[in-house]
């Protein structure tokens, strides 16, 4: 198509023509594909689990995967997969709650300081030095014993902690966008400022935010095991994927299974999280668009 | 590309891997720790935690309680059979007919290990120095049956000569009791009642000085089988062989090695690896195995100790001692003791263990789910219904986890009621029963001395081991008098009604008797376990298998 | 370039101070004290206890001493495990924390920096979802799996490694491996994600036109601002590794910091959780300090700006 022809073509947003990539790259698709599947799992476990989550069989106690039993049971004979269904839930929930509260807090925060450079970034970093130091086990305990032990209060928790470090990544990458011609041009084209911010510089520096967020929900779903195991968060007989994993290492080799099945289902669902942030990493990069 | 150059470079390679191959295939093929220790008279033994510090009069746990027996001799040693006392440092003794007079005979021989001899007087500072008001020593009450010590560890004697502890001359001791103390001989191997050598006690602050540094490796002066060599925070304890012990040439070991570990299964892969000869504790999930392979390296022991859910009598709905007793009676212990600990533990009908020196409990808190069924009914909640859920406390662990799960599950199925479960850090539990801010929790008593009182009096009115806010005054009313009696049966039978109003009133629930669990190489000779978890380390021996 | 790092380092001063006032009344809202125990103490002994350590005092006072003693660089000693004072256990505990996140960092970096960069050379390239898969396996399995499963494998079934302890060279291989694999698969995708960026840009487009070989291209243009969002998670990251990992620790019987600063916690040991704080706090502090140093260097374009 000639020049001429080519400037007549109707724009195509940033968004509309990322979406377009995305649904080019076939392994993106299927990352979304397999977690839009164990959103539906996770939403339909009343209906399809075979069994409560809390039905004991003592005397059977940890047996193999069997006809009854497709992934086996644990020590007090509790059906796995129900128990897999069920802690999914947890885990797909706080995974991806904690994490955008770290990422709304974390990017906000991070893009205000390496766009307000000098003092102002300065102070906010020592303040981001500061929240870091203190210690996070001490801190948890606190929360639990003021606050009870609500789940939600586990998204505030982990939020509160993770948005530390991508704070920290936000600001590195505008600090060295800001200097960057398109955006002196724009802020010269008169620009106001926050609209750089938002529309130009938040944007361009998704990459590496996509790239951190995406390792940061894995953090938090065995973050989370941890924190049960202080008593924040759910609560026996209750159970998350991080805790089915955490019990079944110590059975590791008497009862594989209790090991196995939970690593799977957090390995599929982490491996479908990157391919899907790599494809939106890829899509979202303006400088891939025309080429 | 060079074709040369690619072959020189893959077969330099290749003989690169094949010599790593065979070097570190070498590597298994070495002597273990085991065999080496066996040979060389090294005894390398997992103690689970990393001991605080070494100091008898302060220490409160048992993995410093094991390093300490190696160090350490008391008046008496026991049979580790059979938990009699025997002669330690004192040759024989003397009983006056009203059991309130014990008078000993020191051995001449006794020594320290810098070769000084130990006397009587080293007992009396000792025992001065546990009884300091200013050391807060937290063992210090098993010296209470001491005339005036009471009164003198609480500050309102000042005048250590009025204490019932006497040295008449340098090798006869004599004690003077405020009440009767039948396990007074067997007590002397807790490390509350070790002697301390005052020199170096006063080489490093006064008497009563907390942490002074004198535990140091070189420091300690000890008068047992072992000396303090090596002490690496976090990786091993090293005792070896004291000369001047006065047994010295009973003492078939050269060493000893206490490991700290934390971490059950990190212990259990160590002694499989080879480099432990006895753990102190075994991970649950292994037992079965060790079982099916009928492995004579597992041993389970009884153990002097009582797994038991406390319930806080002053918040509803457990005010009502019909309804604790439903779910008393409703808990099915063979069950969970069958299928859900399966380490050899016995289900608990009473709160002291049974054969606890001679004393087991008349009384029992039977499994009757009817009858549970109908007290709950007599108390306003048939078939659980209006009863709002209870909570379930208990601290961080998988086993008091797994232990709860059951539980709860058998009260909704038996009872009709609901429990949640609560899981808290160490320290906020404690808090939390303390405070009474529970409505039942999991708890544990293990015995210091082999005395069903010891069990007993825990649930005195106002006492700090309570937490239930339990209060019957018959109760204390037949403790009290027990504690006076000098006759072996009268006692038992006082502790025994005691016990009895205990289990009928229900503010506690025995779960289980402990058992130790551990691993033992064949290797290792002489070890008797017994229900107060006591060594002998003058016994053990290492040969082969 | 000296006045900002001397400014930078007088800024320590003051965010030492709020963290360790910060800390100090933290530690006092959890509840439990270092003195609680299964078995009650009398209430002498306790008093006794609270008098020794000064507890009993008000908490403004206990505040106002403890500052004190610390700017004498007095840490106070530890409660839990009094045999030695907090400053001696850290001397003592951190060199092997120091030394296990060293080595664990040599693993990410080695690791992670080659797969990183081999990845995003060859785009959607079996070579570059193999890395990365790689790297995933990292991030997926966690610590205390990994650990047991390599134990278990190199210790018991091959018998090529010991089991735990920190005393041979030996025992430090697993334990390093543990810890850093999971750095390694991040460092690995940001590498990726980083790189990915610059070799998109114009300016490697004319290095390539020029007719300079990809290798030189790759280390000496590229890397240069692709490792731009790997320095800066290696603050976060240095300091992670320093604080050594309680699993790890746990694990492989290695006496470390990290899980001395843990335990502390749960035992509400309040002289060593704060001087723990302020000793990792410190290092935070420098890293970070280092890592900014760094940025600048690698993108000049950010050194002119104030902070």
């Amino acid at each position: 198509m000639t020049a001429l022809e080519q400037s007549k073509q109707p724009g195509v947003s940033l968004w509309q023509d990322a979406w377009r990539r995305l649904c080019k790259n076939r392994l993106a698709v299927a990352g979304l594909v397999v977690l839009l599947m164990q959103a539906a799992f996770a939403l339909a476990t009343p209906w399809i689990a075979p069994y409560a989550y809390d039905a004991q069989d003592r005397a059977l106690g940890a047996a193999a995967p069997s006809g009854q039993h497709w992934l086996g049971t644990d020590q007090l004979g509790r059906d796995l997969f129900t128990r897999i269904l069920y802690g999914g839930r947890i885990s797909l929930l706080v995974g991806f709650v904690a994490t955008a509260v770290a990422l709304i807090i974390g990017v906000s925060y991070g893009a205000f300081a390496g766009y307000a450079g000098g003092r102002a970034d300065a102070c906010l970093m020592r303040i981001v030095d500061i929240l870091y130091a203190l210690p996070f086990t001490v801190f948890v305990i606190i929360l639990t014993v003021f606050f009870g032990r609500s789940l939600v209060l586990l998204f505030a928790a982990i939020g509160a902690v993770e948005w530390l470090t991508m704070a920290r990544i936000v600001r590195g990458q505008v600090r060295s966008l800001k200097q960057k011609e398109f955006i002196e041009a724009a802020y010269v084209l008169g620009i106001p400022r926050r609209r750089i911010l938002l529309r130009h510089l938040v944007p361009n520096a998704l990459g590496p935010i996509i790239v951190y967020a995406t390792l940061t929900v894995p953090n938090v779903m065995l973050l989370e095991a941890f924190l049960s195991f202080l008593g924040l968060g759910v609560q026996a007989p209750m159970s998350s994927w991080g805790i089915l994993i955490k019990e079944g290492v110590e059975t590791m080799e008497e009862y594989p299974w209790l090991l196995i099945f939970p690593s799977i289902a957090l390995s599929v669902t982490l491996f479908a999280l990157n391919f899907l942030g790599d494809g939106l990493r890829d899509a979202l990069d303006p400088k891939r668009s025309k080429d | 590309m060079d074709t040369v150059n690619m072959r020189c470079r893959r077969s330099a390679g290749a003989a690169f891997l094949i010599l790593l191959v065979f070097s570190l295939a070498g590597c298994g093929a070495r002597e273990t720790r085991v065999q080496q220790g066996t040979r060389d008279g090294v005894l390398h033994i997992g103690n689970d935690a990393e001991p605080q510090e070494l100091d008898p009069h302060l220490v409160t746990g048992v993995p410093e309680h094991r390093i300490l027996l190696s160090l350490f001799e008391g008046l008496t040693t026991l049979d580790p059979k059979t938990l009699e006392p025997k002669p330690g440092v004192a040759e024989s003794w003397t009983v006056s007919d009203d059991q309130l007079v014990y008078t000993f005979t020191l051995r001449k021989d006794a020594r320290w290990s810098d070769g000084s001899p130990v006397t009587a007087q080293d007992f009396v500072y000792a025992w001065q120095r546990i009884l300091s008001p200013k050391l807060a020593a937290e063992y210090a009450y098993m010296l209470h049956c001491i005339q005036n010590a009471k009164a003198f560890n609480v500050g309102a004697l000042t005048d250590f000569s009025q204490v019932g502890a006497k040295a008449l001359d340098d090798y006869t001791l004599q004690v003077t009791l405020a009440h009767p103390t039948p396990s007074l001989l067997s007590m002397q191997v807790h490390s509350s009642w070790f002697p301390v050598k005052r020199a170096s006690i006063e080489k490093h602050g006064a008497i009563d000085v907390r942490n002074s540094g004198w535990t140091r490796p070189g420091e300690l002066a000890s008068n047992g089988p072992f000396k303090l060599t090596e002490w690496k925070p976090g990786l091993v304890i090293v005792v070896a062989k004291n000369e001047h012990y006065w047994d010295a040439t009973s003492v078939k070991l050269n060493a000893v090695r206490f490991y700290p570990m934390e971490d059950l299964q990190t212990e259990e892969r160590s002694f499989r690896s080879g480099d432990l000869h006895i753990t102190g504790d075994m991970p649950i999930g292994k037992i079965p195995v060790y079982q099916r392979e009928n492995s004579a390296a597992l041993v389970i022991h009884p153990y002097l100790g009582t797994y038991f859910y406390r319930f806080n009598v002053t918040k509803p709905p457990f005010t009502d001692a019909r309804v604790r007793k439903a779910f008393a009676l409703a808990l099915n212990r063979d069950e969970i003791v069958q299928n859900v600990t399966k380490g050899g533990e016995r289900a608990a009908s009473s709160f002291v263990p049974p054969d606890t020196a001679g004393y087991t409990s008349a009384n029992a808190m039977p499994y009757d789910p009817d009858q549970a069924r109908k007290l709950l009914a007599e108390a306003g909640f048939p078939n659980g219904q209006g009863l709002p859920p209870v909570e379930l406390l208990y601290n961080t662990s998988e086993n008091h986890k797994l232990i709860a799960e059951a539980a709860a599950e058998m009260w909704k199925k038996e009872l009709g009621v609901m429990v949640t479960l609560l899981n808290q850090d160490w320290k906020v539990y404690l808090s939390s029963m303390n405070a009474l801010d529970y409505q039942m929790a999991r708890s544990a008593w293990v015995g210091d001395v082999l005395d069903p009182i010891n069990f007993l009096e825990c649930f005195l009115t106002g006492g700090g081991n309570n937490r239930t806010g339990w209060s019957s005054p018959q109760y204390d009313d037949r403790i009290a008098q027990a504690q006076q009696a000098a006759d072996a049966g009268e006692r038992n039978r006082l502790l025994n009604e005691a016990e009895g109003i205990l289990l009928d009133e229900a503010p506690i629930l025995p779960v289980y008797t402990y058992t130790r669990k551990f691993l033992k190489s064949p290797a290792l000779k002489g070890w008797e376990p017994n229900i107060l978890g006591y060594v002998l380390y003058k016994n053990l021996s290492l040969g082969a298998s | 370039m000296i006045a900002f790092v001397a400014r930078r380092l007088l800024q320590f001063i003051p965010v030492l101070f709020v963290i360790a006032t910060l800390t100090f009344f933290l530690v006092r809202l959890a509840p439990g004290g270092p003195f609680d125990s299964e078995r009650a103490v009398s209430p002498e002994v306790r008093a006794q206890l609270d008098a020794q350590y000064h507890l009993d005092a008000p908490l403004a006072v206990q505040y106002r001493d403890y500052m004190v003693a610390l700017l004498h660089g007095d840490f106070g000693p530890s409660f839990k495990n009094p045999s030695r004072s907090v400053s001696e256990w850290i001397v003592l505990r951190f060199p092997i924390s120091l030394e296990l996140g060293a080595y664990a960092l040599v693993v990410a970096l080695s690791i992670g920096l080659v797969a990183g960069v081999l990845a995003s050379t060859r785009p959607n390239s079996i070579r570059d979802h193999a890395a990365m898969s790689f790297a995933m396996a990292g991030i997926c399995i966690p610590n205390f799996v990994l650990g047991p499963l390599l134990v278990l494998v190199f210790a018991l079934w091959l018998r090529w490694l010991p089991v735990s302890g920190w005393d041979s060279a030996a025992c430090k291989v697993l334990p390093s491996i543990t810890l850093g694999a999971m750095y390694a698969a991040y460092i690995a995708r940001l590498t990726r994600g980083g790189m990915l960026e610059v070799l998109a840009q114009d300016f490697i487009r004319t290095a390539r036109a020029r007719g300079l070989s990809e290798a030189r291209i790759v280390v000496r243009h590229g890397l240069r601002n692709g490792l731009q969002p790997v320095v800066a998670f290696l603050g976060p990251a240095a300091a992670g590794l320093l604080t050594g990992s309680f699993a790890v620790e746990t694990i492989f019987r290695v006496p470390g910091l990290g899980r001395e600063f843990v335990q502390a916690a749960f035992n509400r040991d309040y002289t060593m959780i704060i001087g723990t704080v302020l000793f990792y706090a410190t290092l935070i502090l420098l890293f970070n300090l280092l890592v900014d140093l760094a940025q600048a260097w690698l993108d000049p374009r950010a050194r002119h700006d104030g902070a």
